[in-house]
């Protein structure tokens, strides 16, 4: 690991103009950016450590019936926390569905939203990515690239965002509110992460020394909480991120759709809000035909970025599977693998 | 250049000069002050052989700069007897044959401490398998692992509840 200056400031002007000077990179739980350190594919001059500063893992009730997360609340916390898991269960259930559980007493709101993709030539230091190092070339474009993106990929990077908490995030309006040299300012979660096109280095709508403070979801949002679901594949049954993924969450009028939320996760450099399919599902009944409608909505700009064609078909089967599964309901309490196609509940599909 | 910090760890005040910023909790514990109960695996956040309490919490203490945690109160797995008496999770896993090399051990009973203080997996397998996963047992002791944190919460709980009557 690079050699690196260590700042804590104790107020967020002083981390916004610490972390402004070049070469600087903000340390909030650290369980992505330490781990980026230690094989070089990050090598920050200073590391400002925001743990500290005050009122930054607050929870609040908003008047519009919304929530307004700290940016320092640790992901279990808020996953835990009873009366943001009742309004926005989808949100608690990826949460639950990501990484370990010492990863999420560690992992931060805002970290999370910040953590980089887990393409293996991103983390490589010895192959070339445009990504970490703009005009190298990407190898992951001739390489092992089965998990990589089918939506919104360009010819100078492939890699997804791995974040699951994003993707219900997106679905539902979540808004991040940001701390900057210029003052505060917020923007939609879904326009802070960039597709690569041909600037893939530049992944976020930060500015340098931008600090992400807070999340709101609005109270709007919380009339999906009866039928909102997560549904995530991995390859193995837990502590995995996810092949393909997705959020659903319906507004019912009887057996009607009022009105849809759907995002997918693991298909695109940012949490793809599908709003074709949410346009084709509002109004119709919900049954299986409308689903696979919306499936293919969601879909119909995908295309296969290498050796990963399947990840379409199973993005449109997840789809179809997270849509049937929000119509059941949200349950009670969360299944015992948040997320997992692979219910323990007899008589349940074992297949997506 | 140098840092300081001061810890709890074990209930024990220490107070440490660093040379160098870059060193994480799990390197300061065994390299610094003498505690290689926890271990090193992976040293990337995947295995959880390095799991120790913080604040409380379960973390992997690989992932954690040591600087960021000043002030904070930290338990090892040798935090956890009292004198010649095992903590519960400590016999469960001998009782139950939760392990076999024992490498992954001091940070499977740690995150299983940590689990049962969570109280969201109660008495169901799969939830603890679940609330587990982030500790890997290359000798594959699951089946024990999971039978010595399901018996450990019931008798912590007994515990408990002597103690509140």
């Amino acid at each position: 690991m690079k050699i690196f200056d260590y700042v804590r400031p104790a107020t967020v002007p002083e981390a916004v103009a610490a972390a402004a000077e070049p070469g600087s990179a903000y340390l909030a739980g650290g369980a992505n950016l330490l781990d980026l350190m230690k094989g070089g594919a990050m090598r920050p001059d200073r590391l400002v450590d925001v743990t500290r500063l005050p009122g930054l893992d607050r929870l609040e009730r908003l008047a519009d019936g919304g929530m307004r997360i700290g940016a320092l609340a640790p992901n279990a916390d808020l996953a835990h926390d009873a009366d943001f898991a009742r309004a926005y269960p989808a949100v608690a259930e990826a949460l639950l569905s990501g990484a370990s559980a010492q990863l999420r007493n560690a992992a931060t709101v805002g970290g999370n939203l910040m953590q980089r993709t887990r393409c293996s030539y991103f983390y490589d230091v010895a192959s070339a990515c445009n990504r970490r190092e703009p005009g190298a070339g990407c190898d992951a474009l001739q390489g092992e690239n089965r998990l990589h993106a089918v939506i919104g990929w360009s010819k100078h990077c492939i890699a997804t965002h791995p974040s699951d908490f994003c993707v219900p995030l997106v679905a539902l309006d979540a808004v991040v509110e940001i701390e900057g040299t210029g003052g505060r300012r917020e923007i939609a979660l879904e326009d802070l992460h960039r597709l690569p096109g041909d600037t893939p280095e530049r992944e976020s709508a930060l500015e340098p020394g931008d600090l992400i403070v807070a999340l709101r979801l609005p109270g709007d949002a919380a009339r999906f909480a009866a039928h909102a679901r997560y549904l995530k594949l991995r390859e193995r049954t837990s502590f995995a991120f996810a092949v393909v993924s997705a959020a659903a969450a319906l507004d019912l009028n009887g057996g009607a759709i009022r009105s849809a939320r759907l995002a997918l996760g693991g298909v695109a450099a940012k949490p793809w809000r599908a709003r074709a399919a949410e346009e084709a599902l509002a109004g119709a009944n919900a049954d299986e035909a409308a689903f696979r409608k919306a499936a293919e909505a969601a879909l119909a700009d995908a295309k296969p970025s290498g050796d990963n064609a399947f990840k379409i078909e199973l993005a449109k089967r997840i789809v179809v599977r997270a849509l049937a599964l929000a119509v059941a309901g949200t349950p009670e309490r969360l299944p015992a693998l948040p997320a997992s196609p692979f219910s323990s509940v007899p008589g349940a599909l074992h297949h997506a | 250049m140098t840092f300081s910090l001061s810890l709890t760890v074990n209930g024990e005040h220490r107070d440490v000069v660093l040379d160098d910023p870059r060193v994480t909790l799990l390197d300061l514990l065994r390299e610094r002050l003498d505690l290689t109960g926890t271990k090193k695996g992976c040293d990337r956040g995947q295995c959880g052989a390095c799991t120790v309490l913080v604040n409380g919490k379960r973390v992997n203490s690989c992932l954690a700069l040591a600087l960021s945690l000043d002030g904070a109160e930290v338990v090892t797995i040798e935090g956890l007897a009292q004198g010649d008496e095992l903590h519960p999770v400590q016999a469960a896993f001998i009782a139950h044959d939760g392990f076999q090399c024992g490498f992954c051990t001091p940070g499977q009973i740690m995150s299983a401490v940590g689990l049962i203080d969570e109280g969201q997996a109660g008495d169901d397998p799969e939830r603890v398998r679940e609330g587990m996963s982030g500790n890997i047992c290359r000798c594959g002791a699951y089946r024990g692992i999971t039978e010595a944190v399901l018996e450990a919460q019931k008798l912590l709980a007994e515990r408990d509840r002597r103690n509140a009557a």
